[in-house]
């Protein structure tokens, strides 16, 4: 599928940077400083190296992301909110040739959406799932999530969460590397050009581990909402690496893929 | 003619499936429908078929929903509580315009309720299918030779109309056996539908299966549009049954098992003097509202009998629009109302003017 | 032809199983049937029961408030089911755990001691084929003969070694029946 926006031959200037093949140019509807825009590229760039996209289909689940399925140029499900990783399962059981992935927020799969993407991976179900944690609700208006830190303030937690009123912080991926179903898990961040390719290099294994048939495969990546944070963006990048990065540090807690070279 | 097998309603309702084409099954165990996935589990490998035991009603429904987004043959079944978690799949299959087959073998009930025979979730399949305005079409098969012929019809209807088909049944007919004629299974259709996903390939421009319109003149639309495949499936869809009396005194209004009991009943009370015609609706949305009613001009009284207190009869009373009395004979909380105790009504109905 | 038996007893005394037999065997002589078990959701030592109705074409109602017929295998069931046998009834009862004095004048009573004919045909398993075997020569919709082809095609090949105890069972409970009828009335 090539693309209008690449200049045409008549054109001497040469085209370093344009929309990868896998993502529509539907203007995205993400605050400025939020870095969805950014995944949603890596992922659209993995999917075109990969030379996957007439194979991927998309889920896009319930939060500031459930446009995706505007954004991404695949075929896309639409999921109930949390159910993302069951549709997926749906998906691959009856297509098992396609690659799917779905795109869930942290109020989509470490709240309602738990059970599901856990029972996904202990089937070692083979697909993947790209996690954005904002420790924060977006598109409902800031409040408290399950990946909230201790002490931060949201609309629902005005002075800040405490034990007694919102317990603790859940740590997705420390959950899910117990899990013998999962092939590849890594948790990034894209706050700076050297994290944005790591990020782009988990991605990338992800996906090429369902490629490869070895199971569940998962990217955290710790992401920003400087609006519901109240923050400008460049604070709200600052707060993430001084404060998000030591309850949910970076690292890649599974990678089968290395097994299987 | 084939041979005939004694066969139980749950496993009737399986073999159905899998006859008529259906390879994919997702469940969760709940009683009193343990059967059809202990026989999906076995039998599907077998055809080339998949069973997936789901950790929950409410994600077995969402991987329905991803099966039905590929075109699959798919389906589901469970009883009250686990239908209760799947209403939110089926309104996101009914928004998103997908065909599936959902099977509520019914059991008593409000709350965890019992593994009794039951009628109750009438309104839940006729109505329901969770929040919005869409519904499932419904059939209330009433024996074991039905629930296989009608489990297995209700994956073509589900594909006509692209739309949830339930199968309505009760803690009885899951577990009666009857003679059974099957016959050979089928392979599953192998073209994927023209919405269906699974990679935009070979050019084709991909699909979006989808069921969020923030533009409200487009969700209108698509109402509309589904609520024109009801209008299709009420013209072409309804089924009933009738039985007994040509010159009926009283109209029995009963589905499913309570008509088993009525069919004994009808026979009954004609024998000791009161003329009775049992009309059995097969299918309860679309309702075979027009045949009541010209019945309703005809009969003294209408008696409804269900395994609940009060949900079909308000289907019966919108059909009869006030042309004769209708009365209420219902049984609730797994209990079942006996076919001695339906002809003493009668015949005190059939005296009492 | 309307034929209504209901069975009750102990889990483990198959009771459903005698009325599984019963319905094949009627439907293999090309009646309608249906056999609709009840038991409560304990795994072992529930209560069971079932209903048998055979007819010549419709079936109609698997329910049956007041049973023309009954099998009836221990106390419990004798005591929570006989008031329930419709007037001029015929009872099937295991005299083994039931006893013989039973507060109904109105009814056909036929005491078998089923246990005990079980363990001398060598299985105290087959009690429900010797009560099976003393309705079956009360009624005339199935014959022994029939029973014994459905056993057959219920019982699963590997245990075809109890063939022979089975029939044994049969035939010594129709035998008992026989001997045992006689009007309480």
């Amino acid at each position: 599928m090539s693309r209008a926006t690449v200049p045409d031959s008549t054109d001497d200037t040469t085209a370093v940077y344009t929309y990868p093949d896998s993502l529509t140019e539907v203007p995205m509807r993400y605050c400025p400083g939020c870095t969805h825009g950014i995944a949603h590229r890596l992922v659209a760039e993995v999917i075109d190296e990969l030379g996957i996209q007439e194979r991927t289909v998309v889920i896009a689940t319930v939060g500031c992301s459930v446009y995706a399925y505007e954004y991404f140029n695949t075929d896309a499900v639409q999921a109930a909110h949390g159910r993302g990783p069951a549709v997926a399962t749906g998906i691959k059981r009856t297509q098992p040739d396609t690659l799917v992935f779905t795109y869930q927020g942290d109020g989509d799969l470490a709240s309602i959406g738990l059970a599901e993407v856990m029972h996904a991976a202990a089937r070692a179900e083979n697909f993947t799932v790209i996690f954005i944690n904002n420790a924060v609700f977006g598109m409902t208006q800031g409040q408290m999530a399950p990946t909230t830190l201790m002490g931060q303030k949201t609309t629902t937690t005005p002075r800040g969460r405490t034990l007694q009123q919102g317990g603790h912080p859940l740590n997705i991926c420390e959950l899910l590397a117990t899990i013998p179903g999962v092939a590849y898990l890594a948790r990034e961040t894209m706050t700076a050009p050297k994290y944005v390719l790591r990020a782009k290099r988990s991605i990338k294994k992800a996906f090429q581990a369902q490629m490869d048939e070895l199971g569940f495969s998962l990217v955290e990546l710790v992401s920003t909402c400087p609006t519901w944070w109240r923050m400008k963006p460049l604070e709200a990048f600052k707060w993430l690496e001084d404060e998000m990065l030591s309850q949910y540090p970076l690292q890649v807690f599974v990678d089968k893929t290395e097994q299987n070279d | 003619m084939t041979k005939r097998k004694l066969i139980g309603g749950n496993e009737a309702t399986a073999e159905g499936a899998i006859a008529a084409g259906c390879r994919y099954f997702f469940g969760y165990p709940i009683t009193p429908q343990n059967k059809i996935p202990e026989y999906m589990s076995e039998h599907l490998p077998l055809v080339g078929g998949t069973y997936v035991q789901a950790e929950s009603e409410v994600a077995a429904i969402n991987m329905l929903y991803g099966a039905a987004a590929t075109g699959a043959w798919a389906m589901t079944s469970s009883s009250s509580p686990g239908i209760s978690l799947m209403q939110e799949g089926l309104s996101y299959m009914i928004g998103s315009e997908l065909p599936c087959v959902v099977v509520n073998m019914v059991r008593g009930g409000p709350g965890l309720g019992n593994i009794g025979p039951a009628q109750s979730d009438y309104w839940l399949a006729t109505r329901g299918a969770g929040h919005g305005d869409g519904r499932c079409l419904t059939f209330a098969p009433y024996s074991v030779q039905e629930l296989y012929d009608l489990t297995g019809e209700a994956f073509t209807i589900a594909q006509r109309y692209r739309n949830p088909v339930m199968i309505l049944a009760d803690a009885i007919l899951a577990n009666m056996k009857e003679p059974c004629r099957l016959h050979e299974r089928r392979d599953h259709p192998t073209q994927q539908p023209q919405w269906a996903v699974g990679g935009a390939r070979d050019g084709r421009p991909r699909n979006i299966i989808n069921s969020l319109y923030v533009d409200l003149p487009e969700e209108e639309q698509v109402n509309l549009r589904i609520a024109r495949r009801y209008a299709e499936a009420a013209q072409n869809e309804v089924r009933l049954a009738e039985y007994g009396a040509d010159k009926p005194q009283i109209l029995l209004c009963a589905y499913g098992i309570a008509a088993r009991i009525c069919q004994t009943a009808a026979q009954r009370a004609t024998q000791a003097g009161v003329p009775t015609r049992l009309l059995r609706p097969i299918s309860l949305f679309p309702f075979p509202a027009q045949t009541i009613r010209r019945w309703a001009d005809c009969v003294e009284k209408i008696l409804v009998v269900e395994l609940s207190l009060g949900q079909f009869i308000e289907d019966v009373r919108l059909a009869v629009e006030g042309r004769c009395p209708v009365e209420l004979m219902g049984r609730t909380g797994g209990m079942v109302m006996t076919p001695e105790e339906v002809t003493d009504r009668i015949v005190q109905m059939g005296q009492s003017d | 032809m309307r034929e209504e038996v209901y069975m009750a007893g102990m889990g483990g005394q198959g009771v459903l199983l005698a009325g599984q037999i019963l319905a094949q065997a009627a439907m293999m002589v090309g009646l309608e049937v249906s056999y609709f078990p009840l038991y409560s959701p304990e795994v072992r030592g529930g209560r069971a029961t079932c209903t048998v109705v055979i007819a010549n074409d419709q079936v109609g109602s698997p329910v049956v408030g007041h049973p023309a017929m009954m099998i009836l295998m221990d106390k419990i069931a004798v005591n929570n089911h006989l008031d329930r046998l419709r007037p001029d009834g015929l009872v099937v009862v295991n005299s083994s755990l039931a006893g013989e004095e039973f507060d109904r004048d109105d009814i056909t009573t036929i005491t078998i001691p089923a246990n005990d004919i079980a363990i001398d045909v060598g299985s105290e398993r087959a009690v429900n084929m010797v009560l099976l075997g003393g309705y079956v020569a009360m009624t005339e919709s199935v014959s022994l003969a029939d029973i014994e082809q459905a056993l057959r095609e219920v019982i699963p090949e590997r245990h075809h070694s109890f063939m022979p105890v089975n029939i044994a069972a049969l035939h010594r409970g129709a035998q008992a029946a026989m001997k045992a009828i006689s009007p309480t009335r």
